[in-house]
């Protein structure tokens, strides 16, 4: 087994033979953002987050899906690169209608983590608002278009963990979306397996169990009740 | 196919040809024009005037001079008949019979617009039948593939293409002597070659003058590119669109089977090679080499980041050689008359000629053909006749929607790949649309963005959202509701895209904005709006 010796934000690592870049900088610890990578499937290099920069290559490349040659010096982390990527997240908040605080992924959400950990603290750009329907026509799982940002996670999930084939793209630029086989309604999917996998896989709330979101609506009535009573025997001092 | 037997069909090509020739073009743009009865009714004429065997009326390629069409042209030199009815045939064949000019509009075919051009690629356009394998075999068609079989090693073939200098048509301009030494060298059992024909480019048909007017040239040059690299299947790429394209290939690759030209044991040689059709669906981004394969591969058509190169993993993981229409038409040419006739053309570091479509705000709308180096000036004022009306030309537009406006001030620059670079645009595959004062910049920029944006693939994030908040701030520009905050987030957002997108559609999809701005910045300027939120002027007492 041959080796690669390289040099990632002044740190020197040696890595297999045709590593990914990504793959390096996890040996050396550190961090690269990611969206669309995920572990297990094959790497599309769609997101650009994980752009970085290697001395005497003009051209930025993403580190998911570029192996590392000797003696490469790579920079992850400069201010150009960071600017990118905050870039890369307000385009997405834009895009379509991520309404954290309404959403089922609330505080699990990796585009929310990620937008917390860049420092994109704001949208510059005018929210598009576009109008995307929900299908929740499947009895175990939902898609929510409105938070879908088009990893395709679920898409290479499907065909190549589940091996069902069910979850596709269509479309062109903007008007891209997953569709469920030949754009059916997920519920009258003959191909859909209802693993769930691509709900595992979905970065977002735009994938989801149905049983879920009901499960975080559960009402808690006491609480009420423990105000009202509280307000009654004028337990607090207002 | 022997030497012998090419060289019989030859002779017997010229043998029969008649006193007189009336060329009348076929190529798309006379054709919707009408030019197809026009032939007919020729036909037809000349049979009822029994003059069979002294006219030959013959269905031609492009005559490049669309905007005058349909056209048709009376040998040995015989007028250029300009704006034809099908009624005006019986008046052409009849002033053909007793050497007049018949009383229709004609044109000069020595006016600059047909005397400055130089052929290597459109040498048979307008010239041979590009529905006759015979037309093509008279003007020593093949004769470059029997050469090489016979007389050269594949990789004196690919020494001959990099001593040629010639460099890809489709865009790029990589030297395409060197794309074939990776592929022939790239190890696998098995090799494609694939012609790009997907000419999606707003205001671009040079492709699709070339597929209609020589589609025999695109088969012998993907052909001698099968021996050079050792590949025996070949895809042509050809957008839907062009109907009449399609078709002419479709008879030409039977036309060539049947001649032993293309299948097994070419022209009595241990070389099989052939070539299939595969019909793009519109869409912009099949342009791009690796969305294209994906496309062949019956795969939903979008690009994936490179490395690997085609030329190392393409069609099925196999070592492909992707060329454009035109690369390819320059192949035989250069084979035949050799490489070193063709570097003595154009410029130090760009070879040839290049064919580039006029259109937009230009008298002369149509074809040409020029060495490299050609100035701009003499191709838009000269040949192009400038912008029509008594209008000036204010602009040229090169390279659609991955190029820039080079402003009349710079219309000296000479047309090779590097000079066009330096201006902030790019040679591309040959769209040349001119504007004249009454354009407004921003207008344009956002005509290329709409493009962009409506064609991105929408795989990766830059490109797909990027190009939509882009188009709103010019939008918002151009309905003068942006302030200077605006521009600077176009700017930024340009630059962003520009270095992020993972394929060349996103890449350059800000070029037309940011070679405007380079410019012509005082127009986005002037549509500016003060901030109404901006802090009022600190003022000291
Ligand atoms: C968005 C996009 C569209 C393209 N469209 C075309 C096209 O229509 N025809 C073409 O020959 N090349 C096109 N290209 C360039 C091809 O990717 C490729 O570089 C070219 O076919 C290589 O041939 P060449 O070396 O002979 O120029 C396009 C590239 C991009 C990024
Ligand atoms: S549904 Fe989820 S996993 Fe699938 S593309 Fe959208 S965000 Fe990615
Ligand atoms: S740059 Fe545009 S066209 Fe190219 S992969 Fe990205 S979204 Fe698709
Ligand atoms: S994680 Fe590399 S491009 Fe998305």
């Amino acid at each position: 087994m041959s080796v690669r010796t390289i040099t990632i934000d002044d740190q020197h690592v040696s890595v297999e033979e045709g590593s990914s870049v990504l793959d390096a900088a996890k040996a050396a610890g550190i961090t690269i953002p990611t969206l669309c990578h995920m572990d297990g499937v094959y790497d599309t290099g769609a997101c650009r987050m994980c752009l970085v920069e290697v001395e005497g290559i003009p051209k930025l490349l993403p580190a998911c899906s570029t192996i590392v040659a000797e003696g490469w010096v790579i920079h992850t982390q400069s201010e150009r690169l960071k600017k990118y990527r905050r870039i890369t997240l307000e385009l997405l908040f834009a895009e379509r209608n991520h309404v954290c605080a309404a959403c089922v992924a609330n505080g699990h959400c990796e585009l929310q983590t990620m937008a917390y950990s860049q420092g994109m603290d704001h949208v510059r750009y005018d929210y598009c608002y576009p109008k995307w329907e929900m299908d929740l026509t499947h009895p175990l799982f939902g898609m929510d278009h409105n938070r879908c940002i088009l990893c395709a996670r679920c898409v290479r999930t499907c065909w190549h963990i589940e091996g069902a084939g069910t979850k596709n793209v269509a479309g062109r630029g903007g008007r891209a979306h997953i569709i469920t086989d030949m754009n059916e309604d997920w519920g009258d999917s003959a191909t859909c397996t209802w693993c769930g996998k691509c709900v595992q896989s979905c970065p977002t709330g735009a994938l989801f169990q149905i049983g879920a979101t009901a499960g975080e609506m559960t009402r808690d009535p006491g609480r009420l009740n423990d105000i009202i009573t509280a307000r009654r025997k004028k337990q607090w001092n207002v | 196919m022997t030497l012998n037997e090419l060289k019989e069909i030859k002779e017997a090509e010229l043998a029969a040809r008649k006193k007189t020739t009336i060329r009348c073009c076929m190529a798309a743009g006379c054709t919707s024009q009408g030019s197809g009865d026009l032939l007919k009714n020729l036909k037809a004429a000349v049979k009822e005037a029994g003059a069979e065997d002294q006219i030959e009326v013959r269905g031609v390629g492009c005559m490049r001079l669309c905007c005058q069409g349909p056209l048709a042209q009376a040998d040995p030199e015989g007028p250029l008949y300009e704006k034809l009815e099908p009624s005006d045939a019986k008046a052409i064949v009849t002033a053909a019979l007793d050497g007049s000019i018949a009383k229709l509009q004609t044109g000069d075919p020595t006016q600059p617009f047909f005397a400055k051009q130089f052929s290597v690629v459109l040498g048979n356009s307008g010239e041979i039948d590009p529905e006759r394998i015979e037309s093509y075999i008279a003007a020593d068609g093949y004769m470059a593939l029997r050469h090489a079989l016979r007389e050269m090693q594949p990789a004196e073939v690919v020494q001959e293409m990099m001593t040629s200098g010639l460099r890809g048509r489709g865009g790029g301009g990589y030297p395409t002597g060197l794309k074939w030494q990776t592929v022939s060298k790239a190890r696998g059992d098995k090799k494609y070659i694939v012609c790009n024909a997907d000419e999606g480019d707003p205001g671009a048909f040079m492709d699709r003058t070339v597929l209609e007017s020589d589609p025999h040239a695109i088969l012998e040059g993907m052909t001698l590119a099968a021996y050079a690299v050792g590949a025996e299947q070949g895809y042509i790429y050809v957008r839907a669109e062009y109907p009449l394209a399609i078709e002419r290939l479709q008879k030409a690759i039977k036309q060539a089977k049947k001649a032993g030209l293309l299948g097994a044991q070419i022209m009595e040689c241990p070389f099989n090679f052939s070539i299939d059709l595969r019909i793009g669906a519109g869409a912009f981004v099949c342009g791009e080499e690796t969305a294209l394969m994906a496309s062949i591969e019956g795969k939903r058509g979008v690009p994936r980041p490179r490395p690997p190169f085609p030329a190392e993993s393409g069609l099925w993981g196999c070592p492909t050689l992707i060329n454009n229409v035109e690369s390819f038409a320059n192949v035989a040419p250069i084979i035949r008359n050799g490489a070193k006739w063709f570097a003595d053309i154009g410029t130090e570091k760009s070879k040839g000629t290049k064919v580039f479509a006029l259109a937009g705000k230009i008298t002369n709308t149509g074809i040409v053909e020029v060495p490299m180096g050609t100035p701009l000036r003499q191709i838009v004022e000269e040949m192009g006749g400038g912008a029509p009306d008594g209008g000036t030309v204010k602009a040229v537009q090169t390279g659609g929607p991955s190029g820039g406006c080079i402003p009349a001030d710079h219309l000296d620059t000479p047309v090779d790949y590097e000079s066009l670079s330096a201006l902030g645009s790019i040679m591309g595959s040959g769209g040349m649309i001119v504007m004249d004062e009454t354009t407004n910049m921003v207008d344009v920029a956002r005509f290329f963005m709409e493009f962009c944006r409506d064609e991105s693939c929408g795989k990766c994030i830059p490109c797909r959202t990027g190009t939509v908040q882009m188009h709103h701030l010019l939008t918002k520009i151009i309905e003068k509701k942006a302030t200077a905050r605006d521009l600077e987030l176009l700017e930024e957002l340009c630059d962003m895209v520009k270095h992020t997108s993972l394929c060349g559609l996103g890449m350059t999809a800000p070029n037309p904005v940011l070679s405007t701005l380079r410019f012509f910045r005082n127009e986005y300027e002037e549509l500016l709006q003060e901030n109404p939120y901006a802090a009022p002027p600190v003022t000291t007492a």
